[in-house]
């Protein structure tokens, strides 16, 4: 679990719309109950998705139980500068997963 | 080959867990639905502030039929010239059959250079699904889109 894949152009124009993807692997448990023991199984879902440019975020997002396992998010940003893009995922199990990647802007 | 067999089993267990859905696919009772949609509608309600939004300017893009439930395409855009002063501040994804009809909610500002988000979520049964988006000026649009959820061949 946790492990992040993002997909991010290495190169645009100045004031150009990219698309950004990402992907992370996560179970996104539900609160349920074992079907053998009965015992209950916790929730443990990613419950905050942010991403930030040079250190500001430009997008958040709060999910809950019906966002699917392995959460996949594509979203656009528009870029002004060279920089660093940090996508941060946060779970119930108080687990931050984050990932990273540059742009250049010609 | 193991992720496909995760994901069906998932699916199973989303509708175990949720009486409410497998009451609804096995005796779709007037009752049921009712408190069902009145959640939707309450949370509607407290998203909006008692405003009501109105359609138009939001596309809700998802396929008609979705074989599994456990992971349906959903994308969502509003048409909004998003600048400092004019722009979508976020979109929220309800699903009034599933056990928790809240699904997400994406924040959006003017460096996002456009409001669209594509993501993948489930879906407990065949219904309706709702993107609510608000604007900065404090409006609130709404687009609303059937999918059909077929049961996988091992029952449910």
């Amino acid at each position: 679990m946790g492990k992040a894949r993002v997909k991010v152009p290495k190169k645009a124009k100045k004031g150009e719309i990219i698309t950004i993807k990402t992907l992370i692997k996560h179970k996104m448990q539900r609160a349920t109950k074992d079907k053998k023991t009965g015992k209950p199984i916790k929730r443990n879902i990613i419950h905050t998705f942010e991403a930030k440019f040079n250190g500001k975020p430009f997008l958040t997002a709060e999910w809950d139980t019906g966002i699917s396992a392995n959460p996949y998010t594509a979203f656009t940003h528009r870029v002004s500068e060279s920089g660093e893009y940090e996508f941060v995922w946060k779970d119930d199990a108080g687990q931050t997963y984050t990932a990273k990647a540059r742009i250049e802007v010609a | 080959m193991s992720k496909t067999r995760i994901e069906v089993l998932d699916r199973r267990e989303f509708l175990v867990a949720s009486g409410a859905a497998v009451a609804t696919l096995t005796a779709l009772t007037s009752g049921a639905l009712a408190r069902e949609m009145k959640d939707a509608n309450k949370l509607l309600q407290e998203l909006t502030g008692g405003a009501k939004p109105t359609e138009g300017k939001v596309k809700l893009e998802m396929p008609e039929i979705a074989e599994n439930g456990a992971t349906v395409p959903v994308k969502i855009s509003v048409d909004s010239p998003m600048t400092d002063k004019d722009y979508c501040e976020s979109v929220t994804i309800i699903a009034p059959k599933n056990p928790t009809v809240y699904v997400a909610t994406f924040k959006f500002t003017p460096d996002s250079g456009k409001a669209w988000v594509s993501t993948r979520m489930r879906l407990a049964q065949t219904q309706e699904v709702w993107a609510l988006a608000k604007m900065s000026d404090g409006s609130f649009r709404i687009a609303k889109t059937n999918v059909k959820v077929t049961i996988g061949g091992c029952g449910g």
